[in-house]
């Protein structure tokens, strides 16, 4: 009797990269649905627009590349930088500012460096950078949470209504941005403080919730449950999301102490913009990370402390994108700085 | 019970054990087989050298191969019969391919060769002569690297602890565990005739906290004998915490280094199915001639632990278990994670045979496309030698051998848990067998080519030195004959010149007679 011949190990792995993917894109549900119900339907749209663009550039690119497109259409990889880019814009966002995202990301963050786990750097925040330099007006064209029940704006765009500006970028007749939209609350507390309030003041303000701003806050931990999800699932570990959360707290503790009137406290920082999602979610992307243990903290703890100080003294009211993609640059000298002990060799 | 302190070894991966059929049978005899097939090389070190001929009639236990060097052992006639070939023969071996055996046709009455004796004690024996016996018995490592035991009993004095290891944790393979639980007696007896081997007080024996049965029975028998100095510790059934450097790491918390042996921190590892034999060899003078061996899988009809004949067909055993059924498909030698094919069931057994696996193709399915590394470091993660597999992966793709050597290749120990934890279904350990080939070779040609260009070099030198010699001889020659030449056209000059003068003198007139002078020898 002749018998088949494999190598060993004989054991397959329970795990595949469409496994992590699809539990990376599960556990962002509920923040997903927070994010729809405190911001209108418009989250939904991007994602649409950004997955449909991200997918048919990346097949048009391992096409030419000569690679298999099935396989790593499948992956989801390319899915998952879609939805993350979705996550960083304004619910009106134009079809067109998130497909050139979504492409930018793509073709030049992904697929030009030699595709999955060949990018240096992360392609979603690399996309979301292009278009904050290329875009800055439309990308501050935020709404309000729950807009006009809470009565922070005139009027809200219904579900149709914000599907005909995703697809034309016209807003309806009657409505103007002074009346529906407003500044991100990060936005607005840089605004406020340069005016010489306090933070007290500004965060007495209707925008401001428990922790952090209104409807922000409950997006955010929906979002720390997804990542605790992930963590509990393996999926990721627990280095890069604790680094980046102390990397933001530790240096915003220290400031709020210091100075109360001009920083919030760092639960607000914790509670604003994309933290949670930068934690759990961006910084914990494996390909343009650190890979040891000591070298993800040290990137996680960089990365959260560039988050505080782009918020506190940079140009832009939010500083993740910038932050993670400064940090993976550093990621070869910090894993070639932190490679762990092997056995049996001296420390 | 105290429960000793225990430490962790770094990643390893928590496995199904894949035992429950065979490890609840007890072990069953193999009847001898017609034909034995014995290896010179079932062992660590050189091959042995047949001390019998073609034609002779050999009995069982009869030695038929001396070792050929100080790392060796010797091979025994599994059963009476004669030798009708020495020559080469297929061997199970991951390499597949042939090497030299002994062949007996065996005679089916499986007579004693009468040249051991039996001790009733070993307690007047020194640590030389039980090492002597051991050597004798042909004992090597039954845990499955088969190195020559009475060569680990030498290694070195003043050792603190015996670590006799059942922490057998590959998936499929369960010797070990039916052996403590069948004969606990005959592995506490070989454990006592190794601490007087190696002069130690101490000895523990690590066994995996999912084999009650089997810890029950040693602990029990333990009890019995009221033996001082040994005791039963269970440890986490932890994939691969039977590697001798992980056991220790766990057991002590000190790391062999790397390139030394556990002798160099004081303890020494051996299995207890080589304790079992090395006990056999010492008092009752029994050759190294059966072994157990797990035959599983969903591939066998019955799976259970048989004791076999060495040089036993695998057929053979799968026959004592009922035969194949429907679904076998693959045929393993070993467990899940280092066993290795078998391209057929006509392959012998050999010393260092722990398992044989008839797997169905819902077992052993195949590989996955492997997909690009994702950096997610889970491989980092489960090696137990704190290796990172995902850069040693990179640069064996990329054949930078010298980058390879830096991320300490040759501390990986081949047990898988990358391959299984890798998301992207890499063959890791395959990259890093073909590597470790790689940089084998480049140093075997690296040695030759050293040696090449040393000899041609110093050729060059002896060559040059010959020349520059001979040269020096030429110059030396020429220089003697210009000197000689030079003296003589110097004298020549003078005279001409002081002719030439004598001759302006008397031609002209005292005045201008110096205008001339540069003119002549010139």
């Amino acid at each position: 009797m002749r018998f088949e011949r494999t190598a060993p190990p004989h054991v397959r792995p329970a795990t595949s990269v469409t496994r992590v993917m699809g539990e990376v894109l599960l556990a962002l549900v509920p923040a997903t649905l927070a994010w729809a119900w405190f911001f209108g339907p418009g989250i939904l749209y991007n994602m649409a627009v950004a997955v449909a663009v991200a997918l048919a550039c990346e097949a048009g690119a391992l096409a030419m590349r000569g690679r298999a497109v099935g396989p790593h259409l499948l992956d989801l990889s390319a899915v998952v930088t879609a939805v993350l880019l979705a996550f960083c814009l304004p619910p009106l966002t134009p079809w067109w500012i998130t497909a050139t995202g979504a492409a930018f990301a793509i073709i030049f963050a992904k697929q030009l460096y030699g595709g999955l786990g060949y990018n240096p750097f992360n392609p979603a925040m690399a996309g979301y950078v292009v278009l904050l330099i290329s875009f800055p007006e439309p990308l501050t064209h935020w709404l309000p949470p729950l807009g006009d029940t809470l009565g922070l704006a005139a009027a809200t765009p219904g579900a149709l209504e914000t599907l005909r500006f995703t697809l034309t970028g016209v807003l309806p007749a009657g409505m103007a941005w002074d009346a529906i939209g407003g500044a991100t609350p990060l936005d607005d507390l840089r605004t406020q403080l340069s005016l010489a309030r306090t933070v007290d003041e500004v965060r007495a303000g209707p925008l401001y919730g428990l922790l952090g701003a209104r409807g922000w806050e409950w997006v955010a931990a929906w979002t720390a449950l997804g990542g605790a999800w992930l963590l509990w699932r393996r999926i990721i570990r627990w280095q890069i999301p604790l680094a980046v959360l102390l990397g933001v707290a530790v240096p915003a503790a220290l400031f709020w102490l210091l100075d109360p009137g001009s920083h919030p406290p760092p639960t607000f920082h914790l509670f604003s913009g994309a933290t949670m999602l930068c934690a759990f979610f961006i910084a914990t992307d494996p390909v343009s990370a650190a890979t040891s243990r000591r070298g993800r903290l040290v990137y996680g703890f960089g990365i959260g402390v560039l988050i505080f100080v782009i918020r506190s003294w940079g140009g832009y009211p939010d500083g993740v994108a910038f932050a993670v993609l400064l940090m993976n640059m550093a990621v070869p000298a910090i894993d070639h700085f932190t490679r762990p002990r092997t056995y049996g060799h001296a420390g | 019970m105290s429960t000793p302190r225990l430490w962790r070894f770094h990643g390893g991966l928590k496995l199904d054990p894949r035992t429950t059929r065979a490890a609840a049978e007890p072990i069953v005899t193999v009847p001898v087989p017609p034909r034995l097939v014995l290896p010179l090389s079932q062992h660590v070190g050189q091959p042995a050298e047949p001390t019998v001929a073609v034609g002779e009639r050999v009995l069982r236990g009869q030695p038929i191969a001396r070792p050929s060097g100080y790392v060796g052992a010797k091979v025994h006639a599994s059963s009476s019969g004669v030798v009708t070939g020495i020559a080469d023969q297929p061997v199970p071996h991951p390499s597949g391919l042939s090497a030299p055996c002994i062949v007996i046709d065996t005679d089916g009455m499986d007579e004693a060769w009468e040249g051991y004796e039996p001790l009733d004690s070993f307690a007047e024996l020194g640590a030389a002569e039980l090492r002597a016996r051991v050597r004798a018995a042909g004992v090597v490592g039954l845990g499955g690297a088969a190195f020559p035991t009475a060569v680990k009993l030498g290694a070195g004095s003043g050792l603190k602890l015996l670590i006799l290891n059942a922490a057998e944790c590959e998936p499929y393979i369960c010797c070990d565990e039916r052996l403590l639980c069948e004969r606990p007696d005959e592995v506490l007896t070989g454990a006592q005739v190794l601490m007087r081997a190696l002069e130690i007080g101490r000895c523990c024996i690590a066994i995996e906290e999912d084999k009650p049965a089997a810890r029950r029975a040693l602990e029990a028998a333990l009890a019995a004998r009221g033996q001082p100095g040994i005791e039963v510790i269970p440890v986490p059934a932890i994939y691969p915490e039977g590697g001798e450097r992980q056991l220790i790491k766990v057991l002590t918390g000190e790391e062999v280094p790397a390139r030394g042996v556990p002798p160099d921190i004081g303890y020494l590892c051996h299995n207890v199915g080589t304790a079992a034999a090395v006990g056999r060899a010492v008092l009752r003078g029994e050759p190294l001639i059966s072994r157990i061996v797990t035959v599983t899988g969903e591939g066998v009809a019955h799976p259970r632990n048989l004791e076999v004949r060495l040089g036993t067909p695998v057929a053979d055993l799968v026959a004592s278990c009922g035969g194949y059924t429907a679904s076998a498909a693959h045929l393993l030698m070993g467990g899940a994670m280092m066993g290795f094919p078998l391209a057929d069931d006509t392959l012998p057994v050999i010393k260092g045979t722990n398992c044989i696996v008839a797997a169905s193709r819902e077992e052993i399915r195949p590989r996955a496309p492997a997909m690009p590394c994702i950096r997610c470091g889970e491989c980092a993660e489960v090696c137990p030698a704190q290796l990172l597999p995902q850069q040693l992966y990179w640069h064996a793709r990329a054949a930078e051998l010298d980058q390879l050597g830096d991320y300490h290749l040759f501390d990986c120990i081949e047990c898988g848990c990358c391959d299984v934890a890798c998301p992207s279904q890499i063959p890791l350990t395959q990259y890093f067998r073909y590597a470790k080939t790689e940089l084998w070779a480049r140093d075997r040609d690296r040695i030759r080519s050293d040696l090449a260009r040393e000899r041609f070099e110093a050729r060059k030198q002896r060559i040059e030195a010959e020349q520059e010699a001979r040269k020096r001889r030429l110059e030396e020659k020429a220089r003697a004959a210009e000197q000689a030449r030079g003296s003589e056209a110097a004298r020549k000059a003078m005279i001409e010149d002081a002719l030439e003068r004598v001759q302006a003198r008397r031609n002209q007139g005292d005045g201008e007679s110096a205008t001339d002078d540069r003119e002549p020898g010139r």
